[in-house]
């Protein structure tokens, strides 16, 4: 952190501030709610179970009705798959450990290792990713941002965002889907939930996709 | 307005704004709109109303605790690179976000829409000091190109129809100038204004939804992608946050991503979130400034019945099932928390002896709608009619109260009532025009703002039964005398 200029004087005064006002506000905390219980937490509730093939079917609908695009392949097609979601373009960023073999040939590759600044990004336009789990009941991919997803800026700046999911990284529930991440939470590293595409309803509730996040999203899941 | 602190009363405030009819008109169709859309999403989960329960368990919990989790929340945000600062009031914590902006030398910032924010008064703050922060909320753009106030929790500009924006846009964005009416076209305007922006400024100042004390992390919620950017291009990230916005573990947050999006857009899920813990080396800000904010929230919070308000995860809901909200509109309340749960939660705030804020608790028919719509089960008619009991000690001795004295004198004794009532038979002469009382006098003349009265009938039902029991035909023939209203 940059110093503030000239005197220490100014910094000495509000580290004094702030320890007052800590010291105040859990003073007024405590008086406040003295004597009072903390609630036992009532059991989570459980929605009925669904088979493997629903939950994949489940995601499908949910990703559709976002209005994201979603293809369900085999392994061996993902290369495929992808060069069919980018259509036309030709250029593609991936994070470093994005695998080699699910990408298809005659496209122009750029690995963000070593890390692109923030205006190389936004000359890309689309990038693949991976995920770190997927939940069926509300059509939200979670991305824990380790090797195979990158960095947060990644998967935000360039306009598509190709997403390649593993059919056994879809769970159900909202529930599981934040107890298969909470781990990497308590190893301190940050999560985008992503739900369909950038969306707004501002303007007389009309619903635009796409203002400032990837204005495409393109999911592709893989069975085996 | 500005901040909490409405300028007039309720009713003054209403009166001026139920007269426009483009508000009314896009506020009927917004709320219908959600409102429909929220009972679809919300129905579609059987367990919904255990949901609310683990919501409201959760939350009490959190503020039954709420020191130890603060001090745990600063001690895992400090342990992950992130500063933590604490303010008693809105000043304090302008204070604290200037002299960050001013330590770095920046003239201009980038802004995710934050209540908190708008609650401190924030931008008037940094632009005396020649730090300009801009807005990147379409919605907050909009309201802050038009030096509005926003009127909505969730669509603070719906208020505003589409030629009006075209209009604010092609006026104000650099390079437009000849955009249609089409929302896509003028969300894409604000995106090429907003991405260089997004790009190049070097400090960004968020709110916070909710706060893991365990695991450091903040969360943002959001829909456009203007949080992520924000939250993640910058060098240095100032997230400015209520103190009751915390919870225990990362495992709490699983309720309410269930409840929140559903309650709120009407959505299974809103497109974007994000979850940062301190500073994460070589992703996203590298300078990261926690302020947990009081301004009030320990005065709700010592309050045993009151205390619930402060389960609010802003969703919104409530101002879109209520009847006052969708005549009157966000700007009646006269403060950032529009709606029933601003009608609670701002003379809450700023404290029942404020004269314009406690109106609020008025500002409702007590329909239940909210309470049934609220996901974290906060009793907003209760915390209504219990305000209400509040303001009325804080009035003091008022001829309100002198008049309720003699009322309760008159109607203790059948005998007083009659007298009561045959006086006021007597009196009403000069009121009644065309067979209607159309404006009482004095302090009565509130009923009357907005509804006409029934005269006193020339006999009461007591006066007729008792001629009946005496053997004579009453003078109105057989039938039984209008009821007095």
């Amino acid at each position: 952190m940059s110093q503030l200029p000239k005197s220490e004087a100014p910094r000495s005064a509000e580290i004094a501030r702030s320890a007052e006002a800590r010291l105040e506000v859990l003073t007024r905390i405590n008086r406040a709610v003295a004597g009072t219980e903390v609630p036992e937490l009532p059991a989570y509730p459980q929605s009925a179970p669904l088979s493997r093939e629903e939950i994949v079917e489940q995601f499908e609908d949910r990703i559709l009705d976002y209005r994201a695009a979603f293809t369900r392949v085999a392994a061996q097609d993902v290369p495929g798959a992808i060069g069919a979601a980018l259509g036309e373009v030709r250029r593609v960023v991936v994070p470093a450990e994005f695998s080699d073999a699910w990408l298809p040939a005659g496209i122009d590759v750029v690995r963000d290792a070593p890390l692109l600044s923030h205006a190389q990004l936004d000359g890309i336009p689309a990038v693949i990713t991976g995920c770190a789990v997927a939940i069926s009941e509300t059509g939200t991919i979670i991305l824990d941002h380790q090797g195979d997803q990158g960095r947060r800026a990644l998967s935000l700046i360039p306009d598509i965002h190709i997403c390649v999911i593993r059919a056994g990284q879809v769970v159900q529930t909202v529930r599981e889907g934040t107890e298969q991440v909470a781990p990497s939470v308590r190893a301190g590293r940050p999560l985008t939930w992503l739900s369909g595409g950038s969306a707004t309803s501002d303007i007389e509730l009309v619903r635009v996709e796409g203002v400032h996040g990837p204005r495409h999203l393109k999911v592709i899941v893989v069975d085996g | 307005m500005s901040g909490l602190h409405p300028a007039q009363p309720f009713p003054e405030a209403a009166r001026e704004q139920v007269n426009q009819p483009q508000l009314r008109a896009n506020l009927r169709k917004v709320t219908h709109t959600i409102r429909e859309k929220r009972l679809r999403a919300t129905q579609e989960l059987p367990h919904w109303e255990e949901l609310r329960q683990l919501g409201e368990a959760t939350k009490d919990a959190s503020l039954a605790d709420l020191s130890n989790r603060l001090l745990t929340l600063e001690a895992s945000v400090k342990a992950r690179g992130g500063q933590v600062h604490w303010a008693r009031d809105a000043a304090e914590a302008r204070e604290i976000v200037t002299r960050i902006a001013l330590a770095h030398q920046v003239q201009e910032l980038i802004k995710v829409k934050s209540i908190t924010s708008d609650e401190i008064e924030l931008n008037k703050a940094l632009d005396a000091h020649g730090v300009h922060a801009i807005e990147t909320d379409l919605a907050e753009l909009i309201v802050q190109l038009s030096n509005d106030t926003p009127s909505h929790i969730l669509v603070p500009a719906i208020h505003r129809n589409r030629a009006e924006i075209q209009a604010l846009f092609n006026a104000e964005l650099p390079g437009e100038g000849h955009l249609s009416d089409d929302p896509a076209e003028l969300a894409g305007a604000a995106r090429r204004y907003l991405r260089h922006k997004f790009l190049t400024t070097k400090m960004a100042v968020s709110g916070g939804n909710f706060a893991i004390a365990k695991t450091g992390t903040v969360c943002v919620v959001e829909s456009e992608g203007n949080g992520r950017m924000c939250l993640t291009l910058p060098e240095v990230l100032v997230s400015i946050m209520g103190i009751e916005k915390v919870l225990d573990r990362f495992e709490d947050i699983s309720v309410f991503m269930e409840l929140l999006p559903r309650s709120s857009t009407a959505e299974r899920m809103n497109p974007y979130t994000s979850f940062w813990s301190g500073v994460t080396p070589g992703d996203g800000p590298q300078e990261f400034h926690l302020i947990l904010l009081d301004n009030g929230r320990t005065d709700v919070l010592a309050d045993d019945f009151g205390r619930q308000t402060l389960r609010c995860i802003r969703c919104s809901a409530c101002l879109n099932v209520c009847p006052v909200y969708e005549r009157a509109g966000g700007h009646a309340y006269g403060s950032v928390y529009p709606g029933p749960i601003g009608a609670i939660l701002t003379p809450q705030l700023l404290g029942m002896h404020d004269q314009n804020a406690n109106t609020l608790p008025g500002a409702s028919s007590l329909c239940g709608a909210c309470f049934d719509a609220c996901p974290v089960r906060i009793n907003i008619p209760q915390v209504l009619i219990y305000l209400r009991g509040e303001a009325a000690q804080h009035k003091g001795p008022t001829l309100e109260a002198l008049a309720m004295h003699g009322m309760r004198l008159a109607m203790s004794e059948g005998w007083r009532f009659e007298g009561a009532v045959r006086l006021a038979r007597f009196g009403q002469g000069p009121l009644v025009h065309n067979g209607k009382i159309t404006a009482l006098p004095g302090l009565l003349g509130g009923w009357t703002q907005s509804r006409d009265l029934n005269p006193f009938p020339p006999q009461s039902f007591r006066e007729w039964w008792r001629q009946r029991g005496q053997g004579q035909t009453p003078e109105v023939d057989a039938a039984p005398p209008q009821a007095v209203q």
